[in-house]
């Protein structure tokens, strides 16, 4: 499989996957009540499954297979169904990432206004050998993205859940600093 | 005011007046701005009364496709059925970042386009379907319909009419597919993405299989200002066909001076808004080619684009289509095989993969493409890009498979030059490509 543009992140603590899964909705908890007044919404409970799986990544930070087993529960659907949804979707994360996951889009638009230079800029100082390796202290990971909709704005780049704009390599080690 | 730069004298400032405003986004701010008068009068209006007004304006739908509005919202027929209206707010199509603004903007603009709308088509409940990756746009849209429901403008009884109207924002989670109208409904269904063979259409059985119309957003912001102003003003906004009426924002991005949205009156003639509105080419350089509806129209050269009218009709006599309005440009510095590579690989990407020759197709074509770039390529493989085309356009459940062959056989066409340059090893494609002496221009 070829890591090139747009290729998922890939897997970088093996570990992860063992540390013991704490359900998000439990009885009585803000998260269950949010969830139930979004299946208010809609006339079948599984239209709440995209905001639910938001949720559980909000808390947890990816989508285990535990958290698809509970929100499975949570909208009467059994976890192969979550699973098959979670897959389509390129935002929900299915192993942890960086604690800061850096998305550069690379679409022609803004690779026309120098798109590339932008992603090598952030791989040499995350010290991210790779697109979609997460760096060795576990800070950040890096991939390309498709286009984020901010086409005049070249290079946009999010950053965990905000937009950073008219990104030049000049500017990375600076946003790079920034970050907490 | 205009975003991220100020009104230029010739735009028609509508949808954008606002842009830029911060006090805009709030309830107050929007009512100063005349907000929900439109609505306001609406509630009290029969369906039949707003979608006739709609149809007598001449709007079309700004998503893509310009299907007249009145005319689909009239597929809605008062039969006692729960409807509903999605308002398509996934704006992924490369080249296209309107919605956003209009949203982060001028959220009531859309919540009052939104709220008419589900009234013209019988329905009381509305999905906002919104791209997961715009955080900020959800975060001020839910601001502002949490203000709308507290002030009593929508919800159980909108306005004191007695009317029920919720609205609602459904986040989407990375895909483009889901901006087609059907995977929308899977989406906020809760099933991937995957677009539903038609019939039966939307308005027959749609969200949750009831009967549904799909709006863009900017369609259904620009639908205020129709009951505002009427439909005989907003007729009259056209510079050249009669089909085409109203103004358009034009998202412009890719190499050129100054990027943006601007809007225009249909009709604007393509070369002063190049020149004069988008500021020309980057210093030092000259435009070359350009995409002027979203990546899956067809591309012009700039010489085709200096001669067009910006409207439906207009960018259809050259060939290509006004589309959503997200215009890339190409300058000469630009190697256009690489560009189209990688525009390939978008749709490729994007591929729901339910069909052969969309699954296969844009995987092969990218393959091609690639090769071709770096200098491993043959004159077969153009040939077979054209024939694979050829296999992508007319033969899938939606129409993601003709959009990867349209900008990259049009890009052979018009630029066979740079094709052959690399295939015979003429130039390297990481060497820019810089002015009339390359390629069959
Ligand atoms: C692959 C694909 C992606 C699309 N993406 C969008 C989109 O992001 N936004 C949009 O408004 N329409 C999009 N459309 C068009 C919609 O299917 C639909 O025609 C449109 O939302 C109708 O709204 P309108 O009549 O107001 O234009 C897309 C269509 C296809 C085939
Ligand atoms: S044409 Fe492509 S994107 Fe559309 S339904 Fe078929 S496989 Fe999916
Ligand atoms: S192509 Fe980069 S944001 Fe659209």
């Amino acid at each position: 499989m070829s890591h090139g543009p747009s290729a998922p992140a890939r897997p970088h603590s093996p570990h992860a996957h063992h540390e013991p899964y704490a359900p998000v909705f439990t009885p009585g908890s803000a998260r269950k009540a949010e969830l139930d007044t979004i299946i208010a919404r809609y006339p079948e409970k599984r239209a709440a499954l995209l905001p639910g799986l938001w949720m559980i990544q909000q808390e947890r930070g990816w989508i285990s297979e535990e958290a698809m087993t509970e929100i499975a529960q949570q909208l009467d659907l059994t976890a192969a169904y979550v699973k098959g949804v979670v897959s389509f979707y390129t935002m929900y994360h299915q192993h942890p990432v960086g604690q800061h996951f850096i998305q550069v889009c690379t679409t022609s638009p803004c690779l026309c206004a120098g798109a590339d230079d932008v992603v090598k800029a952030f791989l040499e100082h995350t010290g991210c050998k790779e697109l979609g390796l997460t760096s060795p202290d576990g800070k950040f990971t890096v991939i390309e993205v498709e286009c984020l909709g901010a086409c005049g704005f070249a290079t946009p780049v999010q950053i965990n859940d905000d937009y950073v704009e008219s990104v030049t390599p000049g500017k990375v080690p600076g946003i790079l600093s920034s970050l907490k | 005011m205009g975003y991220p730069h100020k009104s230029h004298p010739r735009e028609t400032p509508i949808l954008s007046k606002h842009f830029g405003e911060p006090e805009a986004r709030t309830l107050e701010g929007w009512k100063a701005r005349g907000g929900y008068k439109a609505l306001q009068q609406a509630l009290y209006l029969e369906p039949t009364a707003i979608q006739d007004l709609v149809k007598a304006s001449g709007l079309r739908g700004r998503g893509g496709a310009g299907f007249p509005t009145g005319l689909k919202w009239s597929f809605m027929k008062p039969d006692g059925k729960q409807h509903y209206l999605c308002c398509n707010a996934d704006e992924s199509e490369p080249g296209t970042f309107k919605d956003r603004e209009i949203m982060r903007w001028t959220p009531h603009a859309l919540i009052e386009g939104v709220a008419i709308g589900a009234l013209a088509i019988y329905a009381d409940t509305a999905y906002i379907y919104i791209r997961g990756e715009f955080t900020e746009p959800i975060r001020v849209m839910e601001a502002a319909l949490a203000e709308a429901r507290a002030a009593g403008i929508i919800g159980p009884n909108a306005m004191g009419s007695g009317k029920k109207l919720e609205i609602f924002v459904h986040r989407g989670a990375g895909a483009y597919i889901c901006g087609e109208e059907t995977a929308l409904m899977n989406s906020i269904e809760g099933k991937r993405g995957n677009p539903r063979i038609k019939p039966p259409f939307p308005a027959v059985a749609g969200l949750f299989g009831k009967p549904t119309t799909i709006n863009n957003v900017e369609t259904l912001a620009a639908v205020p200002h129709i009951l505002n102003n009427g439909a005989e003003w907003y007729k009259a906004m056209c510079l050249s066909s009669p089909k085409s009426t109203g103004s358009k924002l034009i998202s412009v991005c890719g190499n050129v001076a100054k990027p943006g949205n601007y809007e225009i009156t249909l009709g604007f003639p393509f070369k002063e808004f190049l020149y004069d509105l988008c500021g020309g080419p980057p210093a030092g350089r000259k435009f070359k080619a350009i995409i002027p509806g979203g990546s899956s129209v067809p591309v012009i050269t700039i010489e085709e684009a200096e001669s067009v009218r910006m409207d439906y009709e207009g960018f259809l006599e050259v060939g290509t289509m006004l589309g959503s309005g997200g215009c890339i440009i190409f300058d000469d510095a630009q190697n256009m095989p690489r560009q189209l590579a990688r525009l390939a690989r978008f749709y490729a990407h994007e591929s729901c993969a339910q069909c052969t020759q969309c699954r296969e197709g844009t995987a092969w074509m990218t393959k091609i493409l690639e090769r071709i770039v770096a200098g491993q390529g043959t004159f077969e493989d153009l040939d077979t890009i054209f024939e694979l085309s050829e296999n992508m356009t007319g033969k899938t459940i939606c129409v993601l498979s003709d959009s990867c062959g349209a900008p990259v056989t049009s890009g052979i066409r018009k630029f066979r030059g740079e094709f052959e340059a690399l295939i015979t090893g003429r130039r390297s494609s990481t060497i820019a490509m810089a002015g009339a002496a390359v390629g069959a221009r």
